[in-house]
């Protein structure tokens, strides 16, 4: 698969991208599947609102949902979603929402999430659009439920609806202290209903169960070890498989010889075309004959971090002549006028998602139909990749997926389940297939590298004039300037990667940033202005103006002045519906130079605050998270290989790399809420940056800034982390 | 292959497995304790930590043959009677997870750091659980979860 087109579709955000029809499902398919009760589905088109409150009789449903809710007899609410749980907490935050306008408690919804054979379409769990577009359906269709739950109350009791209320999971007559449960109303019920709207829906401002705190759902199974990510599937009779890999990328095969493998006892060697796998009935067996398999690989000549930048910026790939997302006034006249200038080159290297589960898949046949349970951000993607790969229909495919051991935007592909159900096919059983760290570090895709160039012009007061903002490779989001500058460029490269890319939390938005964020700074520092007042100066958003003051306040900034070993340091932007601010206190020891991050403010806001505590917990993670990438990860790679393809090498942000951090909620109840998962990514860097500057007058330019050892060709910033 | 007798989570078990599997494929693979979870293979993430006579192991790392006559505690022993470990219930009560992928790991590194009525400082629980990874990022609701679980020991043994 063409990494590029990954990186693309996400670019796209789906806008350009028409999700195949829905589930082919029928009345028959419903009763098969609910046993009757009632329906309530979320279809695209406005024409599906005009169906409503029909009776089954010959009906049938719309082959095009988003989404969909059944009342069982028993009065258990099912909310069916493509979405997947990764670790960001939808499960939980998505059941609060229909709680709500359902007028139920919590633990009434159960979500059934990420099953190809359950659940209606969704191109993908990414993009931070969960929370913005699966939300407000889901409210949608709680919302015409509870409606159709009152109508039929009114009907029984031959009252008007509109006298009636719900609470509870129950339709109240507050006249006559009558009551039915909306399981004694389903009871024998078939009804379904369509629903396009979103009118009438509960404002977050009378929220009771959405708005509040709620633990994280089945939290229980966590802390006992019952809950089943996808690598702790087991089948009857599954085996184990392992795949052998190439001695690099772009590697042909030259000769292989499997001989030596298919002799040890139980185990089967697979061939299918470049595809080289074995099974056995335990893992140490697999990899002992995969050890046994004798593979001769030609890998050609490709960059290494040496030469990546100047692959970036000037390589073949850049050929193609494109033009800048955005152009205002004239950038060169304003420069000439400007009294300060700043010019300055920024470079990212590639970093590694590292989700601690590595890929894993448990693949069944039955005939020619196969189930696939596997970790991924898209199951419906990676069911069309089976069908692809294994050449069979679609609907023959069913994929699972368990809440798994995160992603952060690296597992949007289905390499492991496309292997194992390989080797399931061929070894007529189920069959395993985990990934090890080694193979995660090396045959999934990272985050792009980039280079970074941005020219800035000022009046001496601070006034922002001029701004020219190019990024190669690394991405487009998060590519603009949230500040008023009347003259701009802003400008995107694509480039031939020398490593699969893909997106990752935030996608580009963490680079450009960091770059953006850390000019402001030289730009502040050239005009002798405080950073935070001088990003005032040039700010009108007030959502942003609100998160940087906020941030400010918390931390303390008008009293944080720096020394040569305490810097404090201040960054912030939006992106996809989030507002962020960061400040950053970082120590640096002037005789061993090693930076430590002290403490983190971080203000956010996203609209109306769907669960508080989720929000807080994403938002202290993704500062963590992005510690690592500001300060020391990186993925060092030579000629097809990578270098660092291990915990004891790549390194991670662990306990005593975690700051003190401090995280302000602004929730707006009066605003739609936005997603969360991923710019909350995006401060911390410049902020620690402009702290490492505030101490010692050093502007670092790389990300990472302080790595154990810098990457070849990569100037030593001398500090260490 | 060789019938071992195990001593896991207070029961005899006896497996068939080669002397040299690691503990982690045994317990995973063999005994279907999926609780205890594969990252790295190198020791370096503490995901596959179990107690090994009340001392976090990396079972990754450790052969199955060496364990005989250790009594192996995973995640699925911890709980007793319905009620979770003190330390269990203060993850749970610090919502001390995001993906939760690493929780089994850590819950186990910290039930082994506050044996015997241990009160460890933050620093000590800083340096005694830094070979544990959460690549989500949750260390300090996870050292929360510790110090509540730390104090409620403390508590427990003043009574």
């Amino acid at each position: 698969m063409s990494s590029r087109t990954e990186f693309e579709r996400e670019f796209n955000e789906g806008g350009s991208w028409d999700p195949p029809g829905g589930l082919e499902f029928d009345r028959r398919d419903f009763l098969k599947l609910f046993g009757g009760g009632l329906f309530v589905g979320l279809g695209s088109a406005s024409a599906w609102a005009q169906e409503s409150g029909r009776r089954f009789g010959g009906h049938e449903l719309p082959k095009d949902l988003s989404a969909w809710l059944h009342i069982a007899a028993d009065g258990g609410v099912k909310v069916y979603t493509g979405k997947a749980e990764v670790g960001q907490n939808i499960r939980t935050s998505l059941a609060q929402l229909v709680a709500e306008e359902l007028r139920t408690g919590f633990d009434a919804i159960e979500m059934v999430m990420g099953d190809t054979a359950l659940t209606p379409y969704d191109m993908g769990t990414f993009g931070s659009r969960t929370t913005p577009t699966m939300g407000p359906e889901l409210r949608t269709m709680a919302a015409a439920a509870r409606q159709m739950l009152m109508e039929m109350a009114g009907e029984r009791w031959q009252v008007d609806p509109a006298t009636l209320t719900a609470a509870n999971g129950k339709v109240l007559d507050a006249k006559t202290q009558r009551s039915l449960s909306y399981g004694e109303l389903t009871r024998g019920e078939n009804l379904v209903k369509i629903v396009s709207s979103d009118d009438a829906l509960t404002p977050a401002s009378a929220w009771k169960i959405a708005g509040t705190g709620i633990p994280k759902a089945q939290g229980r199974d966590f802390v006992t070890g019952s809950h089943a990510y996808p690598s702790d599937i087991v089948r009857p009779g599954m085996l184990f498989g392992a795949v052998l890999r190439p001695d690099g990328f772009k590697a042909t095969l030259e000769s292989i010889d499997t001989s030596a493998a298919e002799k040890i006892d139980q185990v089967k060697a697979v061939r299918d075309g470049d595809f080289t796998g074995v099974v056995a009935p335990d893992p140490a067996t697999a990899q002992r004959a995969l050890a046994a398999i004798q593979a001769k690989w030609d890998v050609p000549s490709q960059p290494s971090n040496r030469e990546l930048f100047d692959v970036l910026k000037n390589g073949s790939g850049n050929g193609n002549v494109e033009r800048p997302q955005y152009v205002a006034g004239s950038v060169a006249q304003a420069l000439d006028g400007a009294e300060i200038k700043v010019e300055e080159q920024y470079t990212i290297q590639y970093i590694a998602h590292a989700p601690l589960e590595p890929r894993a898949a448990v693949a069944e046949w039955d005939g020619d139909k196969l189930t696939v349970w596997t970790g991924t951000q898209r199951p419906f993607g990676v069911r069309d990749e089976l069908a692809a790969a294994l050449k069979i229909p679609a609907e023959n495919v069913r994929v699972i997926q368990p809440d798994m051991g995160a992603g952060y935007g690296g597992k949007h592909t289905g390499e492991a389940a496309v292997e194992a159900a390989r080797l399931a096919r061929a070894a007529g059983k189920p069959v395993k297939l985990e990934w090890t760290r080694r193979e995660e570090f090396t045959w999934a895709y990272f985050r792009p590298a980039g280079v970074i160039e941005i020219r800035a012009g000022a009046r001496r007061d601070g006034t922002l004039l001029a701004w020219e903002f190019h990024n190669y490779n690394s991405g487009n989001a998060g590519i603009g300037s949230p500040y008023a500058v009347p003259n701009q460029i802003i400008q995107y490269h694509a480039a031939d990667s020398p490593l699969r890319q893909g997106s990752y939390r935030s996608l580009a938005a963490a680079a450009n940033h960091f770059a953006r964020e850390s000019a402001m700074d030289s730009v502040a520092a050239a005009a002798g202005v405080d950073p935070l007042a001088f990003r005032m100066k040039n700010l009108t958003d007030t959502r942003l103006r609100a998160v940087f003051q906020a941030a400010a306040d918390k931390f303390g900034w008008e009293k944080a002045k720096s020394t040569p070993e305490r810097g404090f340091g201040i960054a912030g932007g939006n992106e996809k519906g989030g507002y962020v601010a960061t400040c950053a206190e970082v120590e640096i020891d002037s005789a061993s130079k090693k930076v430590r991050v002290r403490r983190v403010v971080q203000a956010w806001e996203s609209g109306a605050i769907v669960n508080p505590d989720g929000l807080r917990n994403q938002l202290s993670g993704a500062i963590v998270q992005g510690l690592g990438g500001a300060l020391f990860e990186q993925v060092l790679f030579a000629n097809g290989r990578i270098q660092n393809a291990s915990f004891a090498q790549y390194r991670l942000p662990r306990f005593s790399d975690t700051p003190e951090i401090e995280i302000v909620l602004l929730d707006r109840k009066d605003l739609p809420s936005a997603g969360a998962g991923e710019t909350g990514i995006v401060g911390i860097a410049p902020a620690i940056g402009n702290a490492i500057f505030a101490a010692t007058g050093v502007r670092l330019r790389s990300m990472p800034m302080a790595p154990r050892a810098a990457a070849p060709g990569q100037p030593d910033s001398g500090l260490r982390s | 292959m060789g019938d071992l007798l195990l001593h896991v989570n207070g029961a005899r078990v006896n497996v068939n497995a080669p002397a040299d599997e690691p503990l982690l494929w045994v317990l995973r693979n063999r005994l279907h304790l999926t609780g205890t979870h594969y990252g790295c293979g190198e020791g370096q993430c503490g995901a596959c930590t179990v107690l090994l006579d009340g001392r976090a192991t990396r079972s990754c790392l450790t052969p199955v043959g060496a364990v005989a006559k250790s009594k192996i505690v995973t995640i699925e022993g911890l709980e007793h009677d319905g009620k979770l470990s003190a330390v269990q219930q203060a993850f749970l009560d610090e919502g001390a997870f995001q993906c939760g992928y690493c929780t089994s790991g850590m819950i186990l590194s910290a039930t082994a750091l506050l044996r015997d009525g241990r009160n460890p400082s933050e620093d000590q629980i800083v340096a005694a659980m830094n070979g544990n990874v959460c690549r989500c990022g949750t260390y300090p609701r996870i050292l929360a979860a510790i110090q509540r679980a730390a104090q409620q020991q403390a508590q427990g043994a003043r009574r």
